[in-house]
C-alpha cells in the first residue's frame, strides 16, 4: 500500500513531464546515436593516438561492456520498476544468452585450439569423442542467433507462466528466482553439463570470420551494441507509454485493483518478464564476443543483483535512469578496481544503503526533482 | 636358546614356499622373540654376510640372528635381503597372527581387522589358536568372521556350510564378494556343485546384504539428520528476523560468519592466554558469539532497516549491501584466506555404530546443540514475557502499541535476538567447516529456502523443512551426485512455492494478505 501512495504524485506529473520531455528525448537520442555510432569509431579508427579526439581501445571495449549493462538495466527496470517485479534472476538470462553466442565462437575456433581438434579444448580434455545433442547446428551464426533470443524467452516464458499463474510476488518471487539462477550457477559450474564447467568459453578467435581482437572488429561489435541499447530505449519507450504500459504500472502500483477492472494480469506481466529476458539474453551475446570470455560465474546470485542496484541508482521507472546507473556504478567499478581494489565492496555496500534509504527514485529523481 | 637356525636361515636364503612355511613355524612355535624378528625382517633390517651369517642392523649396532649375541664389529660386505610382495604379505600375516597373541587389546583388535582385510590359509591356525584363548567380543566376532571366509575358501564341505553360516553375521561388504563367489555361474554351470552350500550361501547373503542396507540408510539418515541441523541453526535466526517481523536480511549469513569470526577469537584467546583451559574455550565461544552477531544486528537495526520497514523489495537490497560491508570490513580485519578454528579434544573422532558407519562426535555434538537452541527459542517465545511482547507486535503492531509496548524496542532485540541466534549458528559452524569471509554467502540461499518452504512465521514448519531437506538432500546424492542433488532440492523448491506458495504451515484466514 506504501508504494502506491509513493508514487501516485509521480504517476500524476509523467504525462505533463512526457510532454516536455519528448521534444528533448528526440535530440537526446539523436546525439546519442551520433555520439556512439560517429564519434566513437571515428575517434578511435581515424585519429592518432596522439590527438585530443583519439579514442583508446580500452575506452572502445570498457563502452561496449557497459552498453551492454545499460541494455540489461533498460530490461530491469521494465520488469521491476514499471511492472514492480523485482527480479534477482536477470544475471541467468544475460548468461544464457551469452553461452548460445559463446556455444558459435567456440566453434569458430576451428582447429585453432591447443589440442588442434574438431571438439574446443575442454571436451577433447574430457575425452569426449562427439558434440553433445544441444551443440548442433551452433557453428551457425543464425542458429547461435536464434538461441540466444530463444533460450531466455522459453525458460522466461515457462518460469514466469508458473510463477505469476500462482499469483507469486513480491519478496517470494524474487527469493525464488535467486534461487533459479543459482541453480543453473550449480548446474553449469559442472563439467559434464558441456559448457566447459568452471572456465566456460573463452579464447575465441574470429566472429562471421572476422578477428575477433581486430580493431575494426571491436568497433563493429561496439557500434553495434550501440544500436541494440538505442533500438532498446526506444522499444521501451514505446512499450511504456503504449496503452500496455499503462496497464503494466497500474499492476505494479495496485494489482488486485487491476485484476478486478477485467485485466488479466498474468499476461501482461509475463509479456513484460519474456520481453525483459529476452533483452538480457541479446545484451549478453554482445557482451561476449566483447570481452571474450563467458562462465557461470555470471550466474551468481550476487551478480544478479548488482543489476537491480544499477537500475535503482540510476531511476526505477525512468528510461533514462538505468542506462545512468549501469554506466555510473560501472564507471565506478572499473575506477575502484583499479586505483584501490580493497574499497570497491564498501562503496558498492554503501551504494546500496545510500540508494534505499536517501535515493528512492535515483540519479533521475534527483534531477527531476532539481529541474521541477 | 634362540630360535631354531633352520628356520632363520629358510627365511634368508629360501625361496618362495620354504620361507612360507619358515614363517608358519615362527608363528607356530609361540617364541616371544619371533615377533621383533619378524618386525625387523619386515621394515628391512636384515642383512646377509655369505650363505650362512644372518644380522638384523639397527643403526650401528648389530645382532647375530642365529645366536641373538650382538656383533661387535660390523662387516661392511653386508647384503640386504630383498623383500617381494609375496614375502611382505607373508611377514604381515605373521606378524598379524602373533600379535593376536599380545596382551594390549588394541594391538589384538588391530591385528584382527588387518587379518580380516587381507588373510589366508596360512593364518588360520595361529587364528584358531587367537580364538581358543580370545575373551573380547569385538576381536572374538572379527576374528571369527575371519576364519570362516578361509574356512569357506579352504576347507571341507561341513566346515563350508558352517563357514558360511557364521558370515551371515558379519557386516562388511568383502563378506557379500566371497558369498556372491560361492554362487557364480561360469559358463552357464555354477561354480559350486553342491546345491545345500548354494542355498546356505543364499540364505547368508540375504542376512548380509540387508544388514548392509540397513547400515547404509542408517549412515545416510545420520547425514541427512545432520545437514538438517547445520540448516535448522542457520535458518532459526532467519525464522525470527524474517519469519516473524517480515524483515527480508540479506546479510544474515554475514551474521552467521561473524559469529564463527567471534569464535575464531576466543579461540585464539584461549590459545595464547589461557592453554590448559582450551577444552572450554567453546563455553565461552558460545555467548561471545551471541553478542557480538546480536549487537551487529541490533546497530543494523537501528541505523538501516528500521527505516525500510514495509518495504521488502528495497530491504533486499540495502541488506545485501550492508552484508558486503560486513565482507570486506572482515576481510581488512582478519584477512582474505580462511582462518583455522580447532576443535576442543572432547570433540575429536566418533561412534563407531557398525562397521564403515562412523558418526563424528562434532556432528553429532551440533545436532544436540541445535536441539538445545531451538527448545531455548521456543520457550523464549512462548513462555518469557519478550516472547509475549514479540509475538504481540508481530500480530498487530498498533494494538500492541496502544497497550504500552514499546514497539521499536521490541523490534531491535526481536531482531537481535535472530542475528544472535546466526552467531550461534556461526559458532557451531566453525566446528565442522572452513571459517572465511565468505562463509555467510554459502548458507544465504539455503537458509531462506527453509524458511520459505516451512512457511512464514512458523518454528515448526522450519524445523521440519531443515531436516525434511537435509534428509531429501542426502538421499538424492547417493543417487544423483552433490551437485545435482541440490540442483534438484532448488528446483522443487522453486516448484513447491507455485503450488503452496504459504509454505508447509500456512496461516489459515485473512493474516495470509496482511
Amino acid at each position: 500500500m506504501r508504494l502506491t501512495v509513493a508514487f501516485v504524485p509521480f504517476a500524476r506529473s509523467a504525462p505533463m513531464l512526457g510532454g516536455s520531455f519528448r521534444v528533448s528525448a528526440g535530440m537526446l537520442f539523436a546525439a546519442a546515436a551520433f555520439v556512439l555510432l560517429v564519434v566513437f569509431p571515428v575517434g578511435n579508427l581515424l585519429m592518432p593516438a596522439t590527438s585530443a579526439l583519439h579514442i583508446s581501445d580500452y575506452a572502445i571495449t570498457l563502452g561496449g561492456k557497459i552498453m551492454c549493462y545499460a541494455i540489461v538495466a533498460l530490461a530491469m527496470d521494465l520488469i521491476w520498476g514499471y511492472t514492480g517485479i523485482l527480479s534477482l534472476g536477470h544475471g541467468l538470462f544475460f548468461a544464457l544468452g551469452g553461452y548460445a553466442m559463446g556455444m558459435y565462437l567456440m566453434r569458430s575456433i576451428g582447429h585453432e585450439g591447443v589440442y588442434h581438434s574438431d571438439l574446443p579444448d575442454f571436451m577433447v580434455f574430457l575425452d569426449w569423442k562427439a558434440y553433445p545433442w544441444y551443440w548442433r547446428f551452433t557453428d551457425h551464426f543464425w542458429y547461435a542467433a536464434l538461441l540466444v533470443v530463444l533460450v531466455p524467452g522459453v525458460l522466461a516464458f515457462v518460469f514466469g507462466y508458473f510463477a505469476f499463474r500462482s499469483r507469486i510476488k513480491g519478496v517470494y518471487l524474487s527469493i525464488i528466482t535467486q534461487a533459479l539462477t543459482y541453480a543453473a550457477m550449480l548446474l553449469f559450474f559442472r563439467n559434464d553439463t558441456g559448457f566447459g564447467g568452471n572456465n566456460g568459453f573463452t579464447d575465441f578467435k574470429r566472429i562471421l570470420g572476422y578477428p575477433i581482437t581486430a580493431p575494426t572488429t571491436r568497433v563493429a561489435l561496439f557500434c553495434a551494441t550501440g544500436v541494440a541499447l538505442l533500438a532498446g530505449i526506444a522499444i521501451c519507450r514505446a512499450l511504456v507509454t503504449s496503452k500496455l504500459g499503462r496497464v503494466l504500472t497500474a499492476i505494479r502500483d495496485a494489482e488486485t485493483r487491476v485484476m478486478f477492472s477485467g485485466y488479466n494480469p498474468l499476461h501482461f506481466k509475463l509479456f513484460a518478464w519474456t520481453f525483459s529476458a529476452v533483452m538480457c539474453g541479446i545484451a549478453g551475446a554482445l557482451y561476449v564476443p566483447q570481452v571474450g570470455i563467458i562462465n557461470p560465474g555470471e550466474m551468481s546470485p550476487a551478480n544478479s543483483i548488482e543489476i537491480a542496484i544499477w537500475t535503482a541508482v540510476g531511476g526505477r521507472g525512468t528510461l533514462i535512469g538505468p542506462v545512468l546507473g549501469a554506466a555510473a556504478v560501472n564507471l565506478g567499478k572499473s575506477w575502484f578496481t583499479e586505483a584501490m581494489p580493497e574499497y570497491w565492496l564498501y562503496a558498492l555496500g554503501l551504494i546500496f544503503v545510500v540508494v534505499t534509504l536517501f535515493l528512492p527514485r535515483g540519479l533521475a529523481g534527483m534531477w527531476r526533482r532539481r529541474v521541477s | 636358546m634362540a630360535i631354531a637356525p633352520q628356520i632363520i636361515h629358510d627365511l634368508a636364503f629360501g625361496e618362495g614356499d620354504a620361507r612360507d612355511n619358515a614363517i608358519a613355524a615362527l608363528v607356530a612355535s609361540g617364541d616371544p622373540r619371533a615377533l621383533p624378528l619378524l618386525d625387523a625382517w619386515r621394515n628391512g633390517a636384515v642383512r646377509t654376510q655369505g650363505t650362512d651369517r644372518v644380522l638384523l642392523v639397527n643403526g650401528d649396532a648389530a645382532i647375530d640372528a642365529f645366536t641373538g649375541a650382538a656383533v661387535v664389529s660390523v662387516p661392511s660386505d653386508l647384503d640386504e635381503v630383498m623383500l617381494n610382495n609375496r614375502l611382505r604379505r607373508a611377514l604381515d600375516g605373521g606378524i598379524n597372527s602373533l600379535e593376536l597373541q599380545s596382551s594390549d587389546r588394541t594391538t589384538r583388535l588391530t591385528a584382527a581387522k588387518a587379518l580380516a582385510a587381507d588373510a589366508d590359509a596360512t593364518a588360520l591356525p595361529a587364528i584358531k589358536a587367537a580364538l581358543a584363548k580370545e575373551r573380547d567380543p569385538e576381536i572374538r566376532e572379527s576374528l571369527t568372521l575371519t576364519s570362516a571366509s578361509i574356512e569357506l575358501a579352504s576347507g571341507d564341505r561341513d566346515s563350508r556350510v558352517d563357514a558360511i553360516r557364521t558370515l551371515a553375521d558379519s557386516d562388511q561388504a568383502t563378506t557379500r564378494t566371497l558369498l556372491q563367489a560361492v554362487l557364480a555361474r561360469k559358463g552357464g554351470q555354477f561354480v559350486e556343485a553342491d546345491e545345500s552350500v548354494r542355498a546356505e550361501a543364499g540364505k547368508s547373503l540375504r542376512a548380509v546384504d540387508s544388514r548392509l542396507a540397513r547400515g547404509d540408510l542408517a549412515a545416510r539418515i545420520f547425514t541427512g539428520i545432520s545437514l538438517g541441523s547445520i540448516l535448522l541453526l542457520a535458518a532459526l535466526g532467519l525464522a525470527i528476523t524474517y519469519g516473524l517481523m517480515g524483515v527480508i536480511n540479506m546479510a544474515h549469513g554475514e551474521l552467521i560468519m561473524i559469529g564463527a569470526y567471534a569464535t575464531y577469537a576466543v579461540q585464539v584467546l584461549f590459545r595464547r592466554y589461557a592453554p590448559e583451559a582450551f577444552d572450554l574455550y567453546l563455553v565461552f565461544a558460545l555467548p561471545v558469539a551471541f553478542a557480538v552477531s546480536g549487537l551487529v544486528g541490533m546497530a543494523l537495526e537501528r541505523t538501516v532497516i528500521r527505516h525500510l520497514y514495509g518495504r521488502p523489495l528495497e530491504t533486499l537490497l540495502a541488506t545485501w549491501g550492508l552484508s558486503l560491508i560486513l565482507i570486506q570490513s572482515v576481510r581488512t580485519l582478519f584477512g582474505a584466506q580462511n582462518v583455522q578454528v580447532e576443535n576442543p579434544t572432547w570433540m575429536a573422532g566418533g561412534v563407531e555404530l557398525m562397521t564403515g558407519v562412523v558418526l563424528p562426535l562434532s556432528r553429532i555434538a551440533i545436532a544436540i546443540f541445535a536441539a538445545a537452541v531451538l527448545a531455548a527459542v521456543w520457550l523464549l517465545l512462548t513462555r518469557t514475557r519478550l516472547g509475549l511482547f514479540v509475538r504481540s507486535v508481530t500480530q498487530n503492531r498498533a494494538m500492541a502499541g496502544a497497550l504500552g509496548v514499546h514497539t521499536a524496542r521490541v523490534d531491535m532485540l526481536t531482531f537481535g535476538l535472530g542475528s544472535g541466534l546466526a552467531g550461534l549458528a556461526g559458532c557451531a559452524l566453525s566446528q565442522i567447516g572452513n571459517v572465511g569471509p565468505d562463509l555467510g554467502q554459502s548458507y544465504i540461499v539455503d537458509s531462506f529456502m527453509v524458511v520459505v518452504l516451512g512457511g512464514v512465521g512458523q518454528l515448526a514448519g522450519t524445523v521440519l523443512a531443515a531436516l525434511g531437506l537435509g534428509i531429501v538432500d542426502k538421499f538424492l546424492e547417493a543417487w544423483s551426485g552433490a551437485v545435482l542433488a541440490k540442483i534438484a532440492v532448488l528446483v522443487f523448491i522453486i516448484v513447491f512455492i507455485q503450488k503452496r506458495p504459504q509454505g508447509l504451515f500456512a496461516f489459515k484466514g485473512r493474516a495470509v494478505e496482511a
